[in-house]
């Protein structure tokens, strides 16, 4: 028989959680109702009147070709920053797993980027590849690559990926290390005798036993890809040029408060809703798999 | 199979020296059973002659190959380590085969050497599942068996059988002692365990505080220990160990009473007997006021303090043997069986 703990009911716990549960009421929950029962209305751009127009909204964007190429161009800009942020900091954590001086030096550095502020990280990469004052543009002349993200669609979206990649570098570097941490020193030292060099006790050892640190890593950065990359993308092209970095949260923002297409905004940020409980049902329901050392 | 010499062998951490220029033969085809107690640096030896510690001064001899600056890789040895270190995300058969693949053999020939292993250790069962489906004593089995596959020159073992329950312990420790005389396989095994210890070396190399204290056979150790350390560490209940003064004609112990040992020395020592080498003898000497009684069964330990002295003192004698607390038991000892130490040296003198 399982004894458990009873304790005097008394109203404090309430009291202790009920800031918590205040503050996702007004800040989660009303609004999400809002904007869940703005999707069905079509307003004037002047707020004089509006009208109750059930699913038009999602009809309509499901046939907006211009809707439908944010979508694509965010998928497209997801698994960019996903794989790119990914990727180097894999690099990177396999480097710092085996550095033995210094160690906490390497590590601070480069969780430094985590700190920055979106937008401030997007002011950071604009400076550096304005078409006329920035170095990168100066120095990709030499090679004769003609930068001005201003203009050209393509270097505007590497810009944008570049500078949202960056960021999460160090979130992705940080799980990495951990998860290579945890990995049993004597099976490293099991496979270099069995004659395994670095590289490929890498490939044979550590990136299988880190899987499920890459699976959880993908889940939030295509989190990230999608809704935290506002501010940057803000800072840097504007969604532009001609809309070919404006990705779905910029979408809806642009429509909503630049456009004061209030419906159609709130129908898109509808789906995203819709997008971000799928990715979170996924993480949570596989992520609890874990490897046994 | 081969040969391996530790010359001068010197292991330092930042200032901190942790060996102390070992020395050491080990012939070919022997089972060397390194023991002491823990951070003695019974471990870094075996990882440095596995190459996965790098060796501050002193040679290191595998075969008649130096094999200071070879990677582990390049030694040709196999390790089994006290957490088994197989690969999770491999079944047994790639775990046992891994070595092999990376060495470039033929896959028929992989697959012949594993199933032969696995036919000598019992495991063809469980060869397509993964080590977190198999119990403790299989994925001991699993770890030797990834070792003798590579067929190496030297198996190297580092407290393989410490996580494993008492019963399977034994068995494991037989099963370990008959695969390496089948094999022939120069051996180094380290443990803290002296039971095991003796068991299963042909030779024991006692570390303590990174000095090799003693190296020879588990008889010898236990006939003949060279210093106080090892006296007191093998053998279970452990020696007893009684101040004494020591004229050249007779041995008195502390509280006054003479035995029966003759030795050419003058002053004080320490003398030592083992608890199995006391013997009940109406006119002995050895005067033992009885504290309490273990019965074991097969034997009884008798616990008690050297009368007028607080020196305690454990007996064991065969058979059930009773006796009050508070009562006087007499104890002698045969000649060769008292062991006398220097107390400031704690070298042996006889």
């Amino acid at each position: 028989m399982l004894k458990r703990v009873h304790f005097p009911t008394s109203p404090l716990p309430y009291f202790l959680v009920a800031p918590q549960v205040i503050i996702t009421l007004i800040f989660f929950i009303w609004p999400a109702t809002q904007a869940v029962y703005q999707s069905f209305l079509i307003e004037d751009a002047f707020g004089m009147s509006t009208e109750f127009v059930w699913f038009e909204n999602f009809v309509y964007l499901a046939t907006d070709e211009i809707y439908l190429d944010s979508f694509g161009r965010t998928i497209l800009f997801s698994i960019c920053v996903a794989f790119l942020s990914m990727f180097l900091a894999l690099i990177l954590a396999g480097f710092a797993d085996r550095v033995i001086k210094g160690t906490t030096t390497y590590r601070t550095l480069l969780i430094w980027p985590y700190a920055v502020a979106p937008v401030l990280a997007g002011a950071l990469w604009v400076f550096m590849f304005n078409p006329t004052l920035g170095i990168f543009p100066y120095l990709l002349e030499f090679v004769g690559v003609d930068w001005n993200h201003y203009l050209n669609g393509s270097q505007a979206m590497s810009l944008v990926i570049i500078a949202a990649a960056w960021k999460q570098i160090a979130y992705n570097f940080l799980f990495y290390l951990a998860a290579m941490q945890s990995i049993p020193r004597s099976l490293i030292d099991a496979a270099a005798i069995d004659g395994a060099g670095p590289i490929r006790r890498f490939f044979d050892h550590i990136f299988p036993m880190i899987s499920p640190t890459t699976f959880f890593l993908l889940v939030i950065n295509a989190v990230y890809a999608f809704f935290d990359t506002f501010g940057i993308i803000h800072a840097i092209t504007q969604g532009g040029p001609a809309n070919a970095t404006s990705i779905l949260v910029y979408k809806v923002y642009n429509d909503g408060f630049v456009g004061l297409d209030l419906g159609g905004s709130a129908a898109q940020s509808v789906i995203l809703m819709f997008l971000v409980v799928a990715m979170t049902i996924v993480q949570f329901r596989y992520i609890e798999r874990r490897v046994e050392y | 199979m081969a040969t391996i010499k530790l010359e001068d062998l010197v292991k330092t951490y930042g200032d901190v020296e942790v060996l102390h220029n070992l020395n050491g033969n080990i012939q070919d085809g022997e089972f060397v059973v390194v023991v002491g107690p823990s951070g003695c640096g019974k471990s870094t030896l075996l990882r440095m002659i596995a190459g996965l510690e790098k060796i501050t001064s002193g040679k290191i001899s595998i075969g008649d190959k130096t094999v200071n600056d070879l990677e582990p890789a390049d030694r040709d040895i196999a390790m089994v380590f006290q957490n088994y270190a197989l690969y999770p995300h491999m079944s047994v058969r790639q775990n046992m085969g891994y070595g092999l693949k990376i060495r470039k053999i033929e896959k028929q020939e992989i697959e012949r050497r594993v199933l032969e292993a696995a036919e000598i250790l019992g495991i063809s069962e469980y060869l397509d599942r993964k080590p977190r489906q198999l119990s403790g004593g299989q994925r001991q089995r699993v770890a030797m068996g990834r070792a003798i596959v590579r067929d190496p020159q030297v198996f190297l073992f580092d407290e393989p059988l410490s996580n494993l329950d008492a019963k399977l312990r034994v068995q494991m420790r037989l099963e370990i002692r008959k695969l390496q005389k089948r094999l022939n396989v120069t051996s180094i095994y380290v443990t803290h365990d002296q039971v095991e210890a003796m068991t299963l070396g042909d030779r024991l190399m006692v570390l303590n505080d990174g000095v090799v204290e003693q190296f020879g056979t588990p008889i010898e150790l236990y006939d003949h220990p060279e210093t106080i350390f090892v006296a007191g560490f093998i053998g279970s209940p452990s020696m007893n160990f009684i101040p004494a003064d020591c004229s050249e004609k007779s041995i008195s112990l502390c509280n006054g009473k003479k035995i029966n040992k003759s030795l050419k020395h003058k002053g004080k020592v320490s003398i030592g007997i083992r608890p199995e080498h006391l013997e009940e003898d109406k006119k002995g000497n050895i005067r033992i006021v009885i504290q309490m009684v273990e019965q074991l069964g097969s034997n009884s330990l008798l616990h008690g303090t050297l009368e007028d002295t607080d020196i305690e003192i454990v007996a064991s004698l065969s058979g059930h043997v009773t006796a009050e607390a508070g009562s006087i038991v007499s104890f002698s000892a045969k000649e060769t069986n008292i062991h006398v130490f220097n107390p400031d040296t704690e070298k042996r003198l006889g």
